[in-house]
Order: C-alpha cells, then structure tokens, then sequence
C-alpha cells in the first residue's frame, strides 16, 4: 500500500511537490499523469525515500518514508526515469549485483534474474554487455532488476518509454499480472493510452499539486462531461430535435445525424430511440463516442490554466 | 505471467534499521554491504583500459626507470666524489615511486562518484536498500584500492630490484615503513577529498575543475615532504605530517559521511551559485525571527543571544585551548629561559619607558585605532582562515598569543623582576578583550567546521551561510563594541594602573 498525506517538497525556494494525498491499495494500479516538471519523479523519489518530504508524511508496504527508508527500499521495486545501466557489465552481472545487495538466497540469485529475463524476451542476453543492448532491452532489464526482490510496491517510471510495441505490450501484460498479485503499483507516464489501459485510479499533477484524481470514468465524467452519444438517421431530422430536449441534452447536431449526452444512457436511450421512431425518423446507428484520456487530460490541464490565470486556483 | 517469487535468505535478511543488533554484527553487515559496491565498482575500474594503462605503466614501468635513475644518480654522485649526499637524496624516489600511482585515486573517486551521478547510473542505486554509509565506504574503499595496491606493488617492484640488482644502496626498513604509511596516508586524504567535491558537484568537468582544491595542496604536501626526507635529522618530522593528515583524513570522512545522502546527491541539480537565495538564507540568519517589527533590543534579544548561546560548546573549547596555549608557553620557558636579570628591567626603568610611552600616546587617539585595529586583523585572519581548515587555523592563530603570554609571564616570574605589572598589563583590558576573543574564535571555528557536520535538515551550503549569518551578526553586535571598549581601556586605563602601582 501507498499511503501520503500533504506530501510536501521544497529544493530552496523551489515548490516541486505541493500536499500530495493519495491512498494507492494493494492490487490497483495508480498512474500519475503531468507535464514535464509536474514533480512526478520527485514524489517517485521520495516514495522511495531517496528525497525526504519538507512537509507531510508517507508509508510505503507500511514504513515511513523517513523513520524507515532502508526497509521501504527493500520492499519496494523502483524502475528509475533514467535506468542508466552499468555499461561495461553484462546482463547477468549487473543482476547479480542487484541481487546481492538486496540480499536474495544463493539459490534465487541464480535462478530470479535468468527467469525474469526469459520472460521479457532476453534470455539470450544474460551474457551480452550493456553497452550493446539496444534502448527497448535496456529498458527491460531495468524493470527485471525493479522486480528481482519481488517487491510488494512498484513504483515504475516511464515503464515502456523507448519500448517497441510488441515489447510495450509485453510489459503492460506483466504490470497487469503484478496488479493480479496483489501487488501496489504506481505509474507515471505520458502515455496516456497505456494510462488508460492499464490504471485503476488517475492522478493528474500540475507545478506539484495533484488538480485531478480518480477513475478514468469519474474524470471523463467531471471534465468532459456525461457519456456522449451519436445517432445517425435516414432521413433529415426535421425539427425532432426539439422532441428530444426534455429527453437528453443534445450538444451537436447536423442535418441526418445529432450528438447527445445523457447522464444514464441505460434509461434515455431506449427513449429517444421511441420518440423518434414515432416521430417518424429511422434510426441507422446509436452509439457511444468515446472519450479518450487524452481528452479529458487535455481539460484538466486547460482548465487548470485557466484558473491559474484567472487567479481563482484553490489553494 | 511473471510468477517467479523469490525468498529473502534468512541467514543474509535484508539490512534494516533496528534489525541488526550489537555493534560487530552492525560493522561486519555494514563492510559486506560495502564489499559488494567496492567489488563492483574495482572490477569496472579493471576494465577501463583509461584506468588500466597509467596503473600498469606507473606500477610496472615505472618503479623500473626509477631503478635505472637510482644507478644514475649514484654513478653521477660517486664520480663527482658526493657520496656523502646520497643518503639524503635517494630516499626521494621511493617517495615518488610510491605517490604516483595514488595520485590516480583521485581521479577513479572522482569517476566512481560523480561520473555515476553523470551517467545517471546512481539513482537505481540509491533506490537499494544500501545505507548512506554503505555506499559511502563501498565507493571510497573501490577508489582507495587499486591505486594503492599499484603503489604497494610499484615500491615492492623498486625496492626488490634494488635488494637484488647491483646497487649499493638499500633503503632502511624504517623509512620503507615511514614511506609506505606516507603514501597511503596521502592516498586517504585524497580519497576522501574528492568524495566531497565529487558530492557537491554533477558534472565530472565541474569535480575536475573543483579537484584543484586537492591536487594543489597536496602537491605542496609532497614538495615540504620532499624538503624534510632530503634531511635525515628532520625525517622524524614526517611522522607529524602523518598525524596532521590523519586529522584531516577524519574530518573528511566526517563531513564526507554527512554530506553523501540521497538528497544532497539527487536534490543538487546546479552548480551554480544561487547568490539571491544565498542572500535571502544569510539575511534570514542575521536577521533572526524578528518579525515586522525591529528594534535593537528585539534583535539582541531574538537574534543575537540565541545565536550566542549556540556558540557554548565552541567557547568551551576556545577556552580550553588557550588555556592549554597558555601553559605551553609557561613549560616552553622553562627550555628556553630568557636571562631577564642582565637587562635593567628593574620598577624604575620600566616606569620611565612607560611615561616615555604616555607621552607618545597624549593627545594621540590614533593609539585606540590602532589598538582596536590590530585585534580586529587577528580576529578576522583568524575567520578568513578558519574557512579554508575547518576551523583549525582560527583555534592556533587565537593560540599563538597566549602561548607567548605564558612564555613572558613564566619568564618574569623565574626572574627577580615583579609579576605585578605584568599582570597589570593584562588585566583591565583584558577582563573585556580575553571574553571577545573567545567569542569570535568560537564563532570562526564553527563557521569552518560546520561543513564537516552540517544540521540533518540542512545541506551544507545553507548550514555555512547561516553560520556565516550568525558569525557576522556576532561580530558586530557582540565581539566589535567590546574589542573598542578592550581598545579605549587599553590606552587610557591600563597604563594608569601600572603607572600607579610602579610608582607606589
């Protein structure tokens, strides 16, 4: 479990991150969305007890980022924004290295790294050196030693930055099985799709406040709006639109066609697909537009621009 | 699916605080985590040919010229008949033979620390479960190790070609031994500098650039060392260039082990100087939690006294070493006793200089400037100094007087002369001066040592600017008007009290 509340940090006069709360539970994934210079990593960092809180606390696997850092760093697995790799060692060293320091049993220090590279596709690689690895295998082999102590908490920056879609989805999948073992993880990207895909809870950090949080469903909803629904006609509409309007609210419309939202489409569709039929109208399609988390990125952060240039951000 | 769990060793748990129990078992974990860094790290060093090639050529080719120029020397001295001088001056090779290869410690610590940090290969290993100490230690031991295991090997292969080559000289095995502890002495303090610098900078041009700071005074280390090893009768005092070193060698780790953090490693993304900031911090300082309203005795009240009070621990120390200067000079008089009887330093005389001296000082208020002046110099050589020692200098330049002044008054009193007006001449300025002294070496000697142990919430820099704050506040409201009070009474009372009691 990950667990900050006021999450505070200066460097100087410098605000990086400004009272972050937020509750991430076993077996969820959090992704944290955010310009660059948000302070994602920063709050990465101090998760991980690398950087300590100017302000407000953090427990990570149930230790205080301050009181405990050595044992929060032994239960957590870190795939850092930059994985700068040992260059001139091979594979097999460098995870051996790792394994040694967080202390694994002789038996798993011989078996972890080889599975755990197999299953990412770099079996063949263990005995290759870093300098020769391509970015994609890099980038692997850091997220294999962010995994070699099997970690309860993950905190993965960028996890397939530099990453081939075949390799991307590779990663994905495993994130995914980690969630399935109960595992807490966090995740900061910038892309959203693989947000999306993958994220149980959203939050989105702006100059280091978090100035959205929840589910991608809860975000759309506030942000975009309710549900948006498309009905293309045979024929023109001819003035049904007013029909609808104690129904839904339309938002869009041209001469065969309109766009509607509707806050429960479970019980206004079926209506408006009556009243028109009734009103004569055939119907060719109904169905949801969807919405994208970039969409609804893209509002927040306007929004919040706006308010920041309006003066009335909360403070 | 990745399903692959692992178990932590049970006899090897994962270090943690409160796990390890007992001091050994605490050093024995600590050295194995740090065995681990030190391995990885040497072997890396041991592929870099750039490493590689100078400590091949400085242990193996080396120690071999070396040899050759022994036999040189020899040869050029024995036919100009200088024999004599040999033993004087060949002892400089092993010198060198020794230092060269440790001279590339430096640069492996300054690779090992800050070219990590540039390669941004450290984060992943400040997300470890390795302690600050741990990666301390682990890096300083792989920066320490190959270069003087070259320099060990660099001597063996020097000596053992004179041992068995045909040349009449064979070092003695003290100085081998004075040597050996030399080089690895100077192969710590390098060491250790440059995990400072490396840790105060981000770039390995900056820490090049910074590593001056090292390479200088070192380089003069060796030149006196060299002045000292080409006398034989004054080689003894190479053992006290060793003793000095290991002082710095053990601040050094001090503040070396307080500033190798994650935060100060991580969080300093600039080498720039920041200078508004710095203003902002020394202003903050001097000026104390004044809020918006500020009068003189809200400021001393709020600001000053704290700050004084701050300082006591230092003032103890100040106290005790002055008073330990001044029983040096007292025992030094005892050694080199001054024959006061054949001067005619009787009551009358003095009482003629010092009216010749009233007459100087009449009407001359100059005497008070310069008295005030001269202080004030003392105290701020003493300051400017104690930045660049660590406090050292500010503790012997304060020293240095009263060890004189227990050398006089022993002086005096061994002799027939009275040790009243001595006294006298001490006393009623002193009562005001001997207090600000201590007060203003406490305060140079904290702003020189307070970056070997900067507070836990504060980096280095902010702990010595807000000393710096404190020091000058000091200054100004404390230690300045009581050396211009010391001052006037200086000139215009302690002479009437001589006066009164030489002429009574």
């Amino acid at each position: 479990m990950i667990e900050t509340h006021d999450l505070t940090k200066y460097f100087n006069d410098f605000l990086a991150v400004d009272h972050v709360s937020i509750l991430v539970e076993p077996g969820t994934i959090f992704a944290m969305l955010g310009p660059n210079g948000a302070g994602k990593t920063t709050t990465i960092r101090m998760l991980t007890s690398i950087l300590q809180p100017s302000e407000g606390w953090a427990r990570v696997a149930g230790y205080d980022v301050v009181q405990q850092p050595t044992l929060v760093r032994s239960h957590v697995g870190v795939l850092t924004e930059q994985h700068g790799l040992y260059e001139r060692m091979k594979g097999a060293e460098y995870l051996d290295f790792f394994a040694r320091i967080y202390h694994l049993s002789p038996d798993d220090r011989q078996h972890r790294p080889a599975a755990l590279m197999k299953h990412f596709g770099l079996g063949d690689a263990l005995d290759k050196r870093l300098g020769e690895y391509s970015k994609g295998m890099k980038q692997k082999l850091a997220l294999v030693r962010a995994m070699l102590h099997d970690p309860s908490v993950l905190l993965l920056d960028e996890p397939t930055s530099a990453m081939d879609p075949q390799s991307a989805k590779l990663v994905r999948d495993a994130i995914r099985d980690l969630r399935r073992e109960e595992r807490t993880i966090a995740i900061t990207t910038h892309n959203l799709t693989e947000a999306q895909s993958l994220a149980d809870h959203i939050a989105v950090i702006r100059k280091g406040r978090i100035i959205a949080n929840g589910t991608f469903k809860q975000l759309s909803e506030r942000f975009v709006g309710p549900p948006l629904m498309e009905l293309h006609l045979a024929g023109r509409l001819n003035g049904a639109t007013a029909e609808l309007a104690p129904l839904v609210d339309v938002v869009e419309q041209g001469d065969a066609w309109l766009r509607y939202r509707t806050r429960d489409p479970q019980r206004d569709n079926p209506n408006v697909v009556r009243r028109l039929t009734g009103l004569g109208v055939d119907i060719v399609t109904l169905s949801e537009v969807s919405q994208t988390l970039e969409d609804v990125y893209l509002q927040i952060v306007e929004e919040d621009e706006g308010l920041e240039r309006d003066g009335q951000r909360n403070e | 699916m990745v399903s692959v769990t692992s178990k932590v060793d049970n006899r090897a748990p994962v270090p943690a605080q409160g796990y390890v129990r007992g001091t050994r078992a605490y050093i024995a974990r600590t050295l194995g985590n740090a065995l681990i860094v030190t391995r990885r790290e040497v072997r890396d060093s041991f592929r870099d040919w750039r490493i590689m090639v100078p400590i091949f050529l400085l242990t193996l080719i080396f120690p071999l010229l070396a040899n050759g120029m022994t036999n040189v020397f020899i040869g050029f001295f024995e036919d100009n008949g200088a024999e004599p001088l040999l033993p004087a001056l060949l002892p400089l090779l092993p010198m060198i033979v020794g230092f060269f290869p440790v001279s590339i410690s430096l640069v492996i610590a300054l690779e090992t620390f800050v070219g990590e940090k540039e390669r941004l290969s450290l984060e992943p290993l400040l997300s470890t479960p390795l302690t600050n100490t741990e990666l301390y230690l682990g890096k300083a031991f792989a920066a320490m190790l190959p270069p003087l295991l070259a320099s060990y090997t660099g001597l063996a292969i020097y000596i053992g070609a004179l041992v068995l080559g045909e040349q009449q000289w064979r070092p003695a095995p003290f100085l081998i031994v004075q040597i050996v502890v030399l080089t690895t002495v100077q192969a710590l303090v390098m060491v250790t500098g440059a995990v400072v610098v490396s840790s105060q900078t981000t770039s390995t041009r900056a820490a090049n650039l910074l590593a001056s700071f090292i390479i200088i005074p070192v380089s003069m280390l060796v030149m006196l060392e060299s002045v000292i090893m080409v006398q034989p009768h004054r080689r003894y005092l190479l053992w006290y260039i060793v003793a000095g070193l290991l002082v710095t060698v053990v601040l050094l780790i001090r503040m070396g082990a307080r500033i190798f953090n994650r935060e100060e490693l991580l969080g300093r993304s600039l080498d720039q100087l920041n200078l508004r900031w710095v203003a902002r911090i020394f202003w903050s300082q001097f000026r104390g939690p004044l809020g918006d309203r500020f009068t003189l005795w809200r400021w001393y009240r709020l600001s000053v006294f704290p700050a004084l009070r701050n300082l006591r621990s230092g003032m103890l120390v100040l106290f005790l070493c002055l008073a330990a200067a001044f029983i040096g000079g007292w025992a030094a008089a005892g050694e080199w006793q001054v024959p006061l009887d054949q001067f005619e330093a009787n009551d009358e005389t003095l009482l003629d200089n010092l009216q010749s001296w009233f007459e100087l000082g009449q009407d001359n208020p100059q005497l008070i400037a310069l008295a005030v002046g001269q202080n004030l110099r003392v105290l701020l050589a003493a300051t400017i100094l104690a930045v660049f020692t660590f406090g050292v200098m500010a503790l012997l330049l304060v020293m240095i007087p009263f060890g004189i002044l227990g050398f006089i008054m022993a002086q005096v009193t061994m002799s027939d002369l009275s040790v009243l007006p001595f006294l006298l001449g001490v006393i009623p300025h002193g009562v005001i001066e001997i207090p600000a002294i201590i007060i203003a070496g406490a305060a140079a000697l904290r702003l020189g040592s307070v970056v070997t142990r900067p507070p836990k919430d504060m980096t280095v820099g902010e702990a010595w600017v807000r000393a710096l704050g404190d020091t000058v506040k000091i200054g100004l409201a404390v230690v300045l008007p009581l050396i211009v009070v010391a001052g006037i009474l200086e000139v215009t009372l302690t002479p009437r009290v001589i006066e009164f009691v030489l002429a009574r």
